[in-house]
């Protein structure tokens, strides 16, 4: 048995990985584990992992959780090109740096525009109140300013002038409030740059595919996620909204 | 408490205008994780902090990411919201608010002792790295908080105990004395203009 991957391509973790390993060519098997369904609570998915969540992975007898920690396992065994996590001492901290930031901030606030805007109407059966998704954009924009000032600057990329696994995980979060319908390139051309430099990297033909899943997500239907789920998720969401 | 992270001056050291922060000759580093990495490789410590096997090394790296959002998270808004909001707001906290954070709190403890920790002497296996002490360091948040966490948990207060010996008790007590005295913190010991920046973060959260 070969190297598992666990994954829905819904999520944003799961794409940075699925991505890395494509383009890297790293041989696994494509786990599906639909979120919406709800098998990610499953209790065979949770003897992979006990978190519940993906992506995760299986290597042998070995399971891992948490996207990050994957990425750098899967570099580190594969032996991926440098660039992705430098070995010089200074641009791999830069990697770290902005790995360790991201969870709180992009990650954190782009997922709950995401959340905010498609998920929980759909799940509570009315709309959100503009302010409040107004004030959850702005979080957005305060982290997205934050790393265009700090975290770009006027690099090609977040490490210098490589790509790295930094602007491959940034990227794919970014494309979720973009697929909630928030274009938030439209007024951000170093930002827009940057993405299509990435993107070209990568393989652009593989980063559609990846977002396939995800830009359909406008025909999402409440009918269409499992029912024992809903009531789990909505409140879930109202926690993290408020 | 004075502030400092929002000067002039700490801003060219860390523009996110947060501590930790490293400035090793010209190069500047902020978050935490990174800069424990970067001073692990450049002065070669014990290899245990951060293991060279690929296995360990994950389970670190597992236990880093995690943590954020669930540890330091939770730990944090139970320390936030029991010290610093009734501090800032004049006010007590409801009750059931406390309850409800603890709540979470104790969630995440849980999968702590259950997934990361199990039966094992620390996280990674049989030694100490950097994800014990991380680990730890964010615990004593809560607890200084007067949340005793570690009371009804045997298991994690050895954990404690373990990893307190391997870092040094006494070097460890140093570095909690100040959040220990946090019950000494009164309202006008915050300066004024970061009271209402604070208050506005927290109410937030």
């Amino acid at each position: 048995m070969g190297l598992e991957l666990y994954l829905d391509l819904l999520s944003q973790p799961c794409r940075a990985l699925y991505i890395f390993a494509r383009s890297n060519n790293i041989p696994f098997e494509f786990k599906h584990v639909e979120l919406m369904k709800g098998q990610h609570r499953t209790e065979e998915f949770q003897k992979v992992n006990s978190l519940m969540k993906v992506p995760a992975l299986k290597d042998g007898s070995f399971t891992l959780a948490e996207s990050i920690a994957i990425l750098l396992y899967l570099a580190r065994k594969f032996k991926t090109p440098d660039h992705w996590y430098p070995s010089d001492l200074q641009k791999r901290a830069r990697v770290d740096e902005y790995l360790s930031w991201q969870h709180a901030n992009i990650r954190g606030k782009g997922s709950k525009v995401f959340l905010t805007k498609v998920l929980l109407p759909l799940l509570t059966g009315q709309p959100l109140p503009p302010e409040k998704l107004e004030g959850i954009t702005e979080e957005l924009n305060v982290v997205l300013k934050q790393f265009e000032d700090k975290f770009l600057q006027d690099k090609p990329f977040i490490a210098g002038s490589e790509v790295s696994l930094a602007d491959l995980v940034a990227l794919v979060e970014l494309m979720q409030p973009v697929a909630a319908g928030y274009d938030l390139f439209e007024d951000r051309p170093k930002l827009a740059e940057w993405r299509r430099r990435v993107e070209e990297v990568v393989g652009k033909q593989l980063f559609q595919e990846a977002h396939e899943g995800i830009f359909n997500i406008k025909n999402l239907t409440a009918d269409k996620i499992a029912p024992e789920l809903r009531e789990h998720f909505k409140h879930q969401l109202l926690k993290q909204a408020s």
